[in-house]
């Protein structure tokens, strides 16, 4: 039975992880997500489960590493200079093969910037972020019922894969409300058992959570065992939305609440053809084979984002070379026009042939 | 009476042990051990009176202190 | 009739730490009450960065290895998530009186039900010899050529000191290993702190001046020499916290 509820998106996430299990909260306060763990810590003690408020966001990823490790659902939540802080445990995590979520409600940057909406932590997300040949699984919601529901995924893909995830959004998606529906939350039953847990070796060797080969030959190994990891992720888990592209000649790629914006253009139509949107729902794995596909048919794209450029990157790489790719964005947390987005569309249109 | 037993896969040869046996019933070995040291063993003929001072200093844990029939 | 046999809960893997180190004296200590407490399979310990890295190969625990300083942090989670677990962070002074200074003391000021190993040999062994934050003035090592300098590199931190301070530590003791009665106090400092976690009481740490013989440039029993006549008064060792008291 759904229940319909009107959500901020911060506590909708929040509330998702806690639907999917989650128990163990850890975060540090920062502008804008601040929602986040202040529901936390309302929510974590009515469910019996545990909230700290970190001394900072680097003790929080930390914590998550270990709640992690003994075999718990745990979660961390930050903005983009606190998820500066913890590429260290990310890259510790991706290394340890553990699983856990970490969601960036991103804000401008670089450096300190501003509290508003922006999309510049896209590769540091998908891209590594932290030391090492790692990966990320990054989720990207684009509306409250979104942080709800890949909140709750976050958690399977993260056990499923023993992997970290990120739940990546924005200001905007963090501070909107919207009506959502719950559905009832089913721990699916093929996940895998957390054997490897630190959880006392009792009746059983003993186990080592590590990411440190030292021997000669042990760390091309294990890095061999990641990627065949990766390699199945980006095979099984590549997630996107699509609007008009059967027909488009251009096609917006953008994601989270860019998309939203790119929904209105095409909704609206632009003179002189026909545009479609493709949004991705995974950032990494990015939903290249589809790009590729749309580019073999044809069809020009239009990447958007509110960055000087990082997706637009993967765009022209699943691209290859066989199509156009525009680009329109602000860096800085400004926030992109649906009229100057048509524009780029017409440009596109227009530079036919 | 205890006996002693230094176990050379574990004995580094840093000499702790000798250092600190009121008995003077350890000494370094002349030999070398598989390891590449001279690892510590009893000295013929001292006793030793299970104080366990050398156990209590081992780093490796490579002795062995083990009650035996009075007279060996 | 007094016997010594090797800790079951120490591996039987033989390992690298340098012979006289005090790791190995510390490690079977704790691995000694291990067995004694009969909690091997409920304990879970962290594994630290500095030459105890590779702790996981030498203890037949769970164990668990933790980015540079945090351990703390990452005991805290497990502690948090296994509340009837026996949970130790081990830790050398780079790890925790450097880079993981806020950890420690934000773990202890939480006063998580945690008991926490803190070896101090007063440099950094793994990397070659630097200064550590508790080598003492004057002091020459590796960035401290000419001596450590006050005006320069501040003066030696007293680890022990400062978290008795916290409301959230229950037992606070600093010991050194110079003589078996040294070793012998340690031991029971480490049992205190466990049996202080297994009673729910709160944050513990024992400091234990170690012996560090190749960046001393000392041999083993000098290094244990210099404990006793240089270490101990720069640390004084005692019982700093003892909800006992």
């Amino acid at each position: 039975m759904a229940q319909k509820r009107l959500m901020g998106g911060n506590e909708a996430m929040a509330e998702g992880a806690i639907r999917a299990g989650c128990r163990f909260f850890y975060g540090y306060p920062i502008t804008p997500q601040n929602e986040v763990p202040e529901y936390m810590s309302r929510r974590m003690p009515q469910v019996g489960g545990t909230f700290i408020q970190s001394e900072s966001e680097l003790a929080a990823i930390n914590m998550v590493l270990g709640s992690a490790a003994a075999g718990a659902r745990a979660m961390t939540s930050s903005s983009s200079p606190g998820i500066s802080l913890k590429q260290e445990g990310l890259s510790y995590m991706a290394g340890c093969r553990l699983p856990a979520v970490i969601a960036n409600v991103q804000r401008g940057g670089p450096g300190l910037g501003d509290i508003g909406a922006g999309q510049g932590d896209y590769w540091q997300a998908v891209k590594g972020g932290g030391h090492g040949d790692y990966h990320l699984i990054v989720l990207a919601p684009a509306s409250v019922q979104e942080m709800a529901d890949l909140a709750t995924l976050a958690f399977d893909l993260a056990d499923r894969w023993r992997n970290p995830v990120m739940i990546l959004s924005d200001a905007y998606i963090g501070q909107m409300m919207e009506p959502l529906e719950w559905h009832e939350y089913v721990l699916p039953a093929d996940l895998p058992p957390k054997t490897w847990a630190l959880t006392g070796a009792k009746g059983r060797p003993r186990n080592v959570i590590k990411s440190f080969f030292l021997h000669p030959g042990l760390l091309e190994k294990y890095n061999i065992l990641l990627q065949e990891k990766y390699a199945l992720i980006r095979e099984k888990e590549q997630r996107w939305e699509e609007v008009g592209t059967e027909d488009a000649e251009v096609v917006i790629v953008a994601y989270g609440s860019t998309a939203r914006i790119a929904k209105g253009v095409v909704a609206h139509g632009v003179e002189g053809g026909r545009v479609g949107l493709l949004r991705p729902i995974t950032l990494w794995p990015f939903p290249e084979r589809r790009i590729r596909e749309l580019a073999e048919a044809g069809k020009r794209f239009l990447v958007s984002e509110m960055s000087a450029g990082q997706m637009v990157e993967d765009v022209r790489l699943a691209v290859e070379g066989r199509s156009k790719v525009g680009f329109y964005g602000c860096a800085g947390g400004g926030t992109l026009s649906g009229i100057d987005m048509a524009e780029k569309v017409r440009e596109l249109f227009a530079s036919r042939g | 009476m205890p006996k002693i037993i230094i176990d050379e896969k574990y004995c580094k040869g840093c000499g702790l042990c000798v250092v600190f046996c009121p008995k003077g019933a350890l000494v370094m070995s002349h030999g070398l051990s598989k390891r590449g040291v001279n690892p510590a063993t009893q000295v013929e003929g001292k006793q030793c009176s299970g104080c366990l001072n050398c156990a209590v200093m081992c780093p490796d844990a490579a002795i062995e202190i083990i009650a035996t029939e009075t007279g060996k | 009739m007094p016997e010594y046999r090797r800790p079951e809960a120490l591996d039987d893997a033989t390992t690298h730490y340098c012979p006289g180190c005090g790791h190995g004296i510390a490690h079977r200590l704790v691995a000694e009450v291990i067995d004694e407490l009969g909690i091997r399979e409920r304990t879970i310990g962290m594994a630290p960065v500095g030459c105890a890295v590779i702790a996981y190969d030498y203890f037949d625990i769970d164990m668990c290895e933790a980015p540079h300083g945090r351990t703390p942090a990452v005991a805290t989670g497990i502690k948090r998530a296994l509340p009837d677990r026996v949970v130790f962070s081990y830790q050398g002074d780079g790890d925790l009186a450097a880079i993981g200074t806020a950890e420690i003391i934000h773990c202890a000021n939480r006063g998580e039900n945690i008991s926490v190993f803190f070896i101090n040999n007063a440099v950094y062994g793994m990397t070659g010899g630097q200064m550590a934050p508790t080598t003492p003035d004057a002091a020459k090592t590796s960035t401290s050529p000419y001596g450590r300098n006050p005006k320069n590199e501040g003066h030696p931190i007293k680890v022990a000191e400062l978290l008795s301070q916290l409301d959230g530590v229950v037992y606070a003791e600093r010991v050194a290993f110079h003589s078996p009665r040294g070793v012998r106090e340690a031991k029971k400092a480490i049992r205190k702190s466990f049996l202080a976690q297994m009673e729910g009481r709160g944050f513990s740490i024992v400091e234990i001046l170690s012996p560090c013989p190749t960046y001393w440039h000392m041999a083993p029993q000098a290094a244990l020499k210099h404990i006793e006549e240089t270490l101990t008064k720069v640390f004084p060792p005692g019982v700093y916290k003892d909800w006992e008291k």
